[in-house]
């Protein structure tokens, strides 16, 4: 019996952002990383196209992780307090195609680096390796004003991902970055009206549209991650029906959120009942990642190495066709 | 095309006899048309009524039991494809493979493994719910033998997975108490398969390979009087699965194409144990009303119970947990006192950091309407009168030799209000519950 299938049909499309500048582009990166561009819902091959698959960006810290668990700082032992053999070790052992460099060690209660000795840590990561870089403040304002600038500063041309501008504080960061030829973050807090409203204020500073990424703030599996669920459909759908200020692509911080819930990160002898954590840690931030995925995550931000090959895998198989 | 109240009216008795439970027949078609409730309330409507009522009266995707008792699973009666939309509302059951062809003693240790598989997290209890007793000794015998040992075993669901009618049959009648789910009729054993299923009436799998087989197939099964179907396009690719259920659930919902009205059913097919759980979860997203998988550890099924605890919690209404006083760790009258909103999420946001944080102390969950802090806050549920007035009536006086209270830092502006209302030295604790524990630990020095 025929069966007559229903399909949407789509207006509009998701920008294409290009993260990393090689040599003929005028930066120095090896290799870039293209994602977005999508005209159908997450992985509906038959309504439209999904010319990108989403990447996975390895997350590195400029010192020593001050929250890890052990089941996460293991892998990346001897390398914790030195961000440059950290991020080798990604590329070099892990494939790591994009790496996320957190600079929890500007905070003030952190180590309170300063702004030079940041950019000079950006400098030798990026004389280091390769692959293009995401940028990431400490979540405090004033700081971040500080050193984000001058860690724009020397990686000019290396058309990086800063992040992240919110609606309150993007003007420096804004400026920074259209300044130095890099892309932006957008961050709203599981809001689509305030997501919308950060994309607004940005492009009205003249920045172009194809160079930012909405970071819609996520909660971990089990920890509102419903709540990011919906909002990420809700923009999609908006988007494609035909919203430019929502068309941007999804990056999502899937390691940092799905490593504070105590599942991924309690110890067996407190929960005996759910198994090993050297197997549950990466599955539960795995499975924050497939949960976002799902809903139209484009970038990732990960950090355990299991985790990270765990997801590698099911976007390929996602992406096969 | 679903009938308006009016269209429903004009086929009802017009008596107004009430025996529905509603005033008159307009109002009880009002909520027929609004696919509120089920046209057999009403004792009186003729046959030829019926007929053309049927698929006004008839959700677009039919509930299915499953079960019966307490136990018993629902599956389906779906509304939307989004689920900020509505919500979803009856969460994807989770099976666990079973082969008959396991030694005894596997099979029991199997099962034991399996029923442990239920957990607290949030204070809601989730777990999975059925065993999928596969016939992979094709012999009625032992298919029979391994069903028998698992109902003594376990109170868990069932679904018996045999494609010979003659064996399922067996297995069907040694199990009927429990109202298995027989897994399933395909192009080959259709009629055979539905004679089984009308006789015992239970639920039907049909399986087919594409979606025109499976509509045909559904349409022959319920031709044969069968009522109760789940559907399974077969076993594919992750996204052509995805596509499926999506078709499937979209042809339902925005056709009533009434082949598809059912709830669906997929099979993890990864051999590798944590693929299997993307897939899983991925499966319960995506709208699947049952997932079969193999993996029984509770660091795979953990996670994907927990994505559809997230994915069918209703958008409309926040998780609240009980306004009061919690405890954490051993307390003393010493013990820090923090307040939070009664949204669960932020509620057991803060409480994992202060597990984490190894330091005994009280958390007051403030009544908020289930808000977070800065929406109560905004809204007017979480001020210095309010939390005053909590502080006074939750008990805390009673348990503590302090007057100390520490306040999310979102809401510090409250802080000398709070003084006033209360007269308790208040303290401004960190904005984002991750820093819980290291405010905790420099509270102790
Ligand atoms: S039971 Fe039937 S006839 Fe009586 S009021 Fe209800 S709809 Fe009308």
């Amino acid at each position: 019996m025929s069966v007559e299938q229903v399909k949407e049909k789509w207006s509009n499309q998701i920008s294409t952002l290009t993260i990393g500048a090689t040599k003929e582009e005028g930066g120095t990166r090896t290799s870039k990383v293209v994602v977005g561009g999508e005209s159908t819902l997450p992985y509906l091959f038959d309504e439209g196209q999904i010319p990108n698959k989403p990447v996975i960006a390895m997350e590195i810290l400029d010192s020593e992780p001050v929250d890890w668990p052990c089941v996460l700082k293991e892998p990346f032992k001897g390398v914790l307090n030195d961000p440059v053999q950290w991020a080798k070790k990604c590329v070099d052992e892990y494939k790591a195609e994009l790496l996320c460099l957190r600079l929890q060690g500007i905070h003030p209660d952190f180590g309170d680096a300063s702004a030079d000795k940041t950019a000079d840590t950006v400098k030798s990561i990026l004389q280091a390796v390769g692959v293009p870089l995401i940028i990431l403040g400490c979540d405090h304002a004033e700081k971040d004003n500080q050193v984000l600038p001058k860690c724009c500063e020397v990686a000019k041309g290396e058309s990086c991902l800063f992040g992240d501008a919110t609606e309150d504080n993007y003007k420096t960061l804004t400026a920074a970055c259209l300044a130095d030829g890099h892309n932006i973050i957008g961050e709203s807090p599981i809001d689509i009206n305030i997501a919308k409203q950060v994309n607004i204020l940005i492009t009205d500073m003249g920045f172009d549209i194809k160079k930012i990424a909405m970071n819609p703030t996520i909660g971990a599996l089990g920890y509102g991650m419903e709540y990011a669920y919906s909002i990420m459909e809700r923009a999609r759908l908006a988007a494609l029906m035909g919203d430019k200020m929502l068309s941007m692509p999804f990056i999502c911080f899937v390691g940092q959120e799905a490593w504070r819930s105590k599942e991924a990160k309690g110890a067996q002898a407190e929960h005996p009942e759910w198994g090993p954590e050297a197997q549950r840690g990466p599955v539960w931030e795995a499975s924050t990642a497939i949960s976002v995925l799902l809903s139209g995550a484009d970038i990732l931000t990960m950090r355990h190495p299991k985790a990270v090959e765990i997801v590698r895998k099911t976007i390929d198989s996602l992406m096969k066709k | 095309m679903a009938l308006s109240g009016l269209d429903i009216y004009k086929l009802l008795p017009k008596t107004n006899c009430k025996e529905c439970g509603f005033p008159t027949c307009l109002a009880f078609a009002m909520q027929i048309a609004a696919k509120k409730v089920e046209l057999a309330k009403c004792p009186h409507v003729s046959d030829s009524a019926k007929q053309s009522l049927e698929s006004a009266s008839r959700p677009p995707v039919k509930l299915v039991t499953i079960g019966s008792g307490e136990n018993k699973l629902e599956l389906g009666n779906e509304t939307v494809m989004f689920r900020h939309e509505e919500t979803f509302y009856h969460p994807t059951g989770l099976a666990l493979l079973l082969e008959d062809t396991l030694a005894a003693a596997e099979i029991d240790k199997r099962v034991a493994a399996i029923n442990k598989l239920r957990f607290e997290r949030v204070g809601q209890n989730i777990n999975a719910d059925l065993i999928a007793i596969s016939c992979a000794s094709g012999k009625k015998e032992i298919f029979v033998e391994a069903v028998k040992k698992v109902l003594s075993a376990s109170d868990f669901n069932l679904i018996l997975m045999c494609e010979d009618a003659a064996i399922i049959k067996a297995a069907a009648e040694a199990a009927k108490q429990r109202r298995p789910l027989l897994y399933a009729a395909n192009k080959d054993n259709a009629e055979d398969m539905a004679k089984v299923a009308k006789e015992l009436s239970l639920p039907l799998v049909v399986r087919a390979e594409d979606l025109e087989q499976l509509a045909e197939l559904s349409k022959k099964v319920t031709a044969q009087g069968v009522e109760d179907l789940i559907l399974d396009s077969g076993n594919k690719d992750l996204t052509d699965k995805i596509d499926d259920l999506t078709q499937i659930r979209r042809l339902a919902l925005k056709k009533t194409f009434r082949p598809f009205g059912y709830p669906t059913l997929a099979i993890t097919t990864s051999a590798d144990p944590y693929q299997e759980v993307m897939q899983a979860s991925a499966f319960v997203a995506k709208y699947a009303g049952i997932v079969i998988m193999k993996g029984v550890e509770p660091w795979q099924i953990l996670p994907i119970l927990t994505v559809r605890q997230n994915i069918y919690t209703d958008p409309q209404k926040p998780l609240q947990v009980e306004a009061k006083v919690y405890e954490v760790g051993a307390v003393n009258d010493k013990s820090p006192v923090m307040i939070t909103t009664n949204f669960s999420l932020t509620y057991y946001t803060v409480e994992a950091e202060v597990e984490s944080s190894r330091v005994p102390s009280y958390i007051i969950s403030a009544y908020c309407e289930g808000m977070s802090v800065l929406t109560a806050w905004a809204a007017e549920k979480f001020t210095a009168e309010t939390i005053a007035k909590t502080l006074n009536e939750c008990g805390i006086k009673d348990k503590i030799a302090h007057q100390e209270i520490i306040i999310p830092g979102y809401v510090a502006v409250l802080s000398g209000k709070l003084e006033e209302e209360s007269g308790w030295k208040v303290k401004v604790g960190p904005k984002e519950a991750s820093g819980i524990p290291s405010y905790l630990k420099s509270l102790k020095n």
